[in-house]
């Protein structure tokens, strides 16, 4: 579904991204890991347009989108939950919603309804100001936003990101759901073991470059992994 | 004499002109309050105050007069002919301005945004393509005030009679041309797709165009949007004051306090600004020691100064500081 080969990227003079490839094939949960400033980030605004690689390319669904802008990527199926939520502060939480649907036409009642049955909460906040919810109550607005367009690829960017145990628990038991419900998922994470329990491949990441990458089965047991980023896991486990 | 013989006289003259001072106040404070929402909605958008915004409200007064006069040809109207002048002078003058608005964002500010450049870049790209605008507005027209072409759109035109009072065109139609253009902005904003695509590049640029919004283009709309209601002002106030200036710096500043006063980057705040500033000034005339005006000038950035200590963030802002 997405092919990225040998892809270049630059801030400036910096060179944060040296040659990566990866894919992720049409159903799949696909995790990257790796350690704060790996470029891990990097690597999903990349892939959604809002950097563009210095050279490589990007293909997806058989076309190369390496040169296309980033507001046209929602139309193509491809949607960015970004790192730190970013839910729009002054707009409530159907007018994030709202949002999400941007570039479709119609009616949306039956979609914003189909997200409140999935997140309860956001329906009891529904009037509220982005900038009132909870980090957790933002990540599952951001996550909801981005399913309002309906698509194919959904990018996640450290979705359990500062949250407490418990909304982590439930965040990924919704990342299963939407993959389940037929949406492929390319998930950047730290938190590498429950991560990797529910993708289905993963890869690593370490300053611009992918070192392995594996089916997660391998990944949750291979040494490398579990030394440097399942350090906390090991013990509780 | 002295202190109390001041005021007193000041409401004395208040008490007397009543109708006549609210009536300036308010055909001033709907200039100012079309102007500022220019400022806002650009600050809004870009995160930065366009400074050569007082210039694109000086096109309009330009394009308003002579090119309406080039058009229509010299004439002068009565009751419902001056109001039809006045709307065609409005209509050309808002359409004008929003082209310049257009060719200001393309020349000074889109090359920047490419190169990521640093905020202090776009303010001086602005005040050069301010000095731009009003060297050629000068070369074209002359510089310095120019009295108006009297033949057409004289100021003084009579609308209509009341009570054996006569209500001039400029009066009625500024007021309500602004009031109408506002409210038509302010429902844009607020409830279509196109101030969707606003307020999102306004609130998180970067997330907007994940959720497909085209962040140039909204640019482009919001220069339209700001330009064409700074361009109608410009009319308006170039047959309120009954001449036309190759500069646009000095109500500019008026309508940016506005906009500050209001609280930057919310649309309400910046026409409820205008319009107490247009206030404030007419009704604190009467109050100038020795008549001298720019009394007024001092008494109105004093407000802002107390305004701002009370309240950091304008009247209706919430945020401060807070960039697109
Ligand atoms: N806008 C930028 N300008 C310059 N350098 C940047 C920029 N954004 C990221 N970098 C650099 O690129 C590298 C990769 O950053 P990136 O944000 O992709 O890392 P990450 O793996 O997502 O880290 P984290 O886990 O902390 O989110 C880092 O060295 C970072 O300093
Ligand atoms: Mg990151």
């Amino acid at each position: 579904m997405l092919t990225v080969t040998d892809a270049v990227v630059r801030y400036g003079t910096i060179e944060a991204l040296h040659g990566i490839s990866f894919d992720v094939q049409q159903g799949e949960i696909v995790a990257l890991l790796g350690a704060n400033g790996a470029g891990k980030s990097t690597t999903l605004r990349m892939v959604s347009g809002l950097h563009a690689p210095a050279s490589g390319s990007i293909i997806y669904e058989g076309r190369d989108i390496t040169k296309v802008k980033a507001h046209e990527f929602v139309s193509m199926g491809i949607s960015h939950v970004p790192e730190g939520r970013r839910v729009f502060p002054q707009m409530t939480v159907e007018e994030n919603l709202e949002m999400g649907a941007f570039r479709r036409s119609g009616p949306l009642r039956d979609d914003i309804e189909e997200i409140y049955v999935q997140f309860p909460i956001l329906k009891e906040r529904r009037k509220q100001p982005g900038v009132n919810l909870s980090g957790g109550e933002q990540q599952m607005l951001a996550i909801g936003r981005a399913l309002m367009s309906k698509p194919r690829l959904l990018l996640l960017d450290e979705p359990s990101m500062g949250l407490a145990p418990m909304i982590v628990e439930t965040i990924f038991s919704i990342i299963g759901q939407i993959r389940d419900a037929g949406t492929t998922v390319f998930v950047v994470e730290q938190n590498a073991t429950q991560a990797l329990r529910l993708a289905d491949r993963g890869y690593v990441m370490e300053n611009g470059r992918i070192v392995f990458g594996d089916t997660a089965k391998n990944l949750l047991t291979d040494p490398r992994v579990r030394a440097v980023y399942l350090g906390e896991s090991v013990e509780g486990e | 004499m002295g202190f109390e013989h001041f005021w007193l006289s000041g409401f004395d003259q208040i008490h007397t002109a009543f109708w006549t001072y609210l009536a300036v106040g308010l055909q001033n404070g709907a200039v100012y309050a079309m102007i500022a929402v220019g400022y806002t909605l650009v600050y809004g958008v870009l995160g930065l105050i366009n400074f050569a915004h007082g210039e694109v409200f000086m096109c309009g007064g330009f394009a308003g007069v002579f090119l309406t006069r080039d058009i229509l040809g010299d004439r002068t109207g009565t009751g419902w002919g001056s109001v039809a002048l006045v709307l065609a002078g409005i209509a050309i003058g808002a359409l004008v301005s929003a082209l310049v608005a257009i060719g200001v964002e393309q020349a000074a500010y889109r090359p920047l945004r490419r190169r990521h450049a640093p905020k202090l870049a776009f303010l001086i790209s602005a005040i050069g393509a301010s000095y731009f605008l009003q060297t050629l507005a000068g070369k074209e027209f002359g510089y310095g005030v120019n009295i108006f072409p009297g033949q057409v759109f004289e100021p003084g035109q009579v609308m209509f009679t009341l009570f054996g009072t006569t209500i001039h065109t400029i009066t009625v139609v500024s007021i309500i041309a602004a009031i109408v253009m506002l409210v038509v902005a302010d429902r844009i904003v607020r409830a279509t797709r196109l101030g969707r695509g606003i307020r999102a590049v306004s609130q998180d640029a970067e997330t907007s165009s994940l959720m497909g919004v085209n962040i140039d283009r909204t640019i482009t709309i919001t220069f339209i949007l700001g330009g064409a209601l700074a361009g109608a002002a410009g009319f308006l106030y170039s047959l309120q004051s009954g001449m036309v200036q190759n500069a646009g710096t000095e109500i500019g500043i008026y309508a940016f306090t506005a906009a500050v006063l209001g609280g930057i980057g919310n649309l309400r705040g910046a026409a409820l600004g205008g319009l107490f500033i247009g206030l404030f000034g007419s009704f604190s005339v009467p109050f100038a020691f020795e008549g001298n005006v720019q009394w007024t000038e001092i008494y109105t950035f004093l407000i802002l100064v107390l305004v701002l200590i009370i309240r950091p963030t304008g009247i209706l802002g919430e945020r401060s500081g807070r960039t697109a």
